[in-house]
């Protein structure tokens, strides 16, 4: 045990030492977040705006002044006629506009009905996509606070320039996946990396040689990472919790275990990767190539796996990367608790046991 | 004499490839015992099945007293290593590489500021002990690493091709740490291809093509051979290698 522990100070020193690699390894969790994050959700807030009020009647004065009041948008200009929009649009400062018809507030009185046009810049479709389906919602809601007085409900409807797109639903969905992301590229590159590197250099003989157990230089080289990466998940929740207002709707302590196992896995493959590899740069090579990539294709989390052709959704399935991006995404997103989540639990837990066996048997205790 | 190294017929094959061929030889407490021949003549092999890190495919062999089939974890208990790649931390210090080193074999703390106290004294590395190892010129981090290998009072100490690549002064400071240990009773099992290191050694075994094709004091083998230098012997022998590198 004291041996163990002798060995766990040295590889923390090798980790803490190395200020580079650390601060690239927490500071990449931060920024891809960030960076994910703002690309896609601070455009949708505070966007700029023009409304078209033909009518000027009281309707469409409160319709207005909530769709101001909603932090997704901001009135750049009202203007009197539709004719203006397009000039605005040119400008490139405005995104979207809203129009109202002259008869907004007589239609809604009498008829109970009105129409709203609603015109996005398309040039960026997703953002487009996004700020309608903002619109219609606030649109939406505004209808719903009428109706809460009144006998027969009222009913404003938008007209669209743009098809729904229901991929954008969940902009969200980018935090399991940069989770997924991070934790696989501390866990199986710098574990891989760090035992390889014991090869190169000609220290892994000198341990050999000793009576350290040779199963145990890969446990104590595996810890700290595992350390690291749980202090990265608390990282990634962080920033999403608070910068980006992101709820945790399901059970932070069943998240926190799901991320363990995945780490674990992670770990696994890495150590699997240093025990067929002699040489830093192929284990990182076949870290990137055999790890990131497959992650980034195949997790679902940058193409989503359905639309693909159905070679590639049998292969996905082999990704470790997928389950735990449907784990992340099942408690995160949609708060379920383990019930919801112990299929895709137990198949990582499958491939975590399938890879622990195969790189104990390829281990070899004698170096040959 | 007390035999602390004792192989019988040892060999190593790789499918058809003999890398070792029925080596047979002794080693006595306290010598200390060159190993040579050119590159691919089967001596890592050889010292790779000796340390245990390696099973024989046949022939027998003991280590300070252990079988290499059934004792690997008390030899590697009783013997230190060192390689020709440099083999402590780089980006650990002086004393964090010595307190490692000791620990994985058990030291006690007491027994671990005690020897790093000594070591340090006599390396002369009082003011580089809480440096990183990385910044220590090569020829002290050779004579470290040498001390570092005997922190656990082994019995055998393996070195292989300790000095390649440090200058001569730096060599002849290394052996003589060398000779001390083996006067402190350590034996010392050294491959080389400086021949002016071979003269040093009580007695070399010369390997060719997986075999030992001499064995002898150096004295003795220039006797038999009839000429005036190791390197000498070491042509006429390696000269009938049909292995290249």
């Amino acid at each position: 045990m004291k041996q163990f522990i002798t060995f766990l100070r040295k590889e923390f020193a090798h980790v803490l030492r190395d200020k580079k690699t650390l601060l690239i390894l927490f500071g990449m969790p931060i920024v891809q977040i960030l960076i994910f994050g703002f690309a896609l959700t601070n455009e949708v807030k505070n966007t700029k705006i023009v409304v078209v009020d033909q009518a000027r009647d009281e309707s469409s004065q409160q319709l207005i002044s909530r769709i101001e009041a909603s932090r997704y948008f901001e009135i750049e200009t009202i203007l009197p006629d539709a004719k203006e929009i397009d000039n605005a649009f040119r400008r490139g400062s405005v995104k979207m506009a809203v129009v109202f018809p002259s008869n907004f507030g007589p239609d809604l009185a009498h008829l109970k009905r009105a129409q709203v046009q609603i015109i996005a810049d398309a040039s960026d479709p997703n953002t487009a996509n996004t700020l309608t389906n903002y619109m219609s919602s606030v649109i939406a809601a505004h209808q719903d606070e009428l109706n809460g007085n009144s006998e027969i409900p009222y009913r404003i409807q938008p007209h669209l320039r743009m098809l729904y797109n229901p991929q954008l639903k969940g902009v969200h969905n980018f935090v399991p996946g940069v989770m997924a992301l991070v934790l696989m590229l501390v866990c199986v590159m710098m574990t891989a990396v760090s035992i390889v590197r014991e090869k190169e250099t000609g220290t892994m003989e000198i341990l050999l040689v000793s009576p350290f157990k040779p199963l145990l230089v890969m446990v104590s080289k595996a810890v700290p990472y595992l350390i690291l990466s749980l202090i990265n998940v608390v990282t990634i929740l962080l920033v999403s919790m608070y910068i980006l207002d992101l709820p945790v709707n399901g059970s932070l302590l069943l998240l926190f275990a799901e991320s363990t196992l995945f780490i674990i896995t992670c770990l696994t493959f890495g150590i699997f990767i240093s025990v067929k590899t002699n040489s830093q740069q192929v284990a990182m090579l076949i870290s990137l190539m055999g790890m990131m990539l497959p992650t980034i294709m195949f997790s679902g989390f940058m193409f989503p796996i359905e639309n693909m052709p159905v070679a590639l959704q049998v292969i996905s399935n082999i990704v470790p990367a997928k389950w735990f991006y449907i784990i992340v995404k099942s408690i995160m997103i949609k708060g379920l608790g383990f019930s919801g989540i112990w299929k895709e639990t137990l198949i990582l837990a499958g491939i975590t046991l399938f890879l622990l066996v195969v790189s104990l048997k390829n281990f070899k205790i004698r170096l040959a | 004499m007390n035999t602390v190294i004792q192989t019988d017929k040892l060999t190593k094959r790789f499918g058809d490839f003999i890398a070792t061929n029925e080596i047979t030889l002794e080693v006595y407490k306290g010598e200390i015992f060159g190993f040579l021949g050119a590159n691919g003549a089967g001596k890592t092999t050889a010292m790779r099945m000796l340390c245990g890190l390696s099973k024989p495919s046949s022939g027998k062999a003991t280590i300070a007293g252990f079988d290499v089939y059934r004792e690997t974890e008390k030899i590697k208990k009783n013997i230190g290593y060192m390689s020709q790649k440099f083999s402590l931390y780089d980006d650990l210090t002086v004393l964090e590489n010595i307190s490692f080193f000791g620990g994985i074999y058990g030291l006690s703390d007491r027994q671990l500021k005690e020897k790093s106290e000594t070591l340090i004294g006599r390396l002369g590395l009082r003011q580089e002990a809480n440096k990183l190892v990385a910044s220590l010129p090569l020829g002290w981090k050779q004579k470290l690493s040498f001390s570092v290998a005997l922190l656990h009072y082994p019995k055998i100490v393996f070195l292989d091709e300790p000095t390649g690549g440090v200058d001569p002064l730096t060599r002849r400071q290394f052996w003589d740490l060398i000779y001390e240990a083996a006067a402190g009773g350590v034996t010392i099992f050294v491959t080389t291809h400086y021949m002016d290191e071979a003269e040093y050694c009580n007695r070399i075994s010369i390997m060719v093509d997986g075999k030992v094709e001499a064995l002898d004091s150096p004295a003795n083998l220039k006797k038999t051979f009839q000429v005036n230098t190791m390197d000498e012997v070491f042509y006429q022998l390696a000269r009938g290698a049909k292995r290249g590198e």
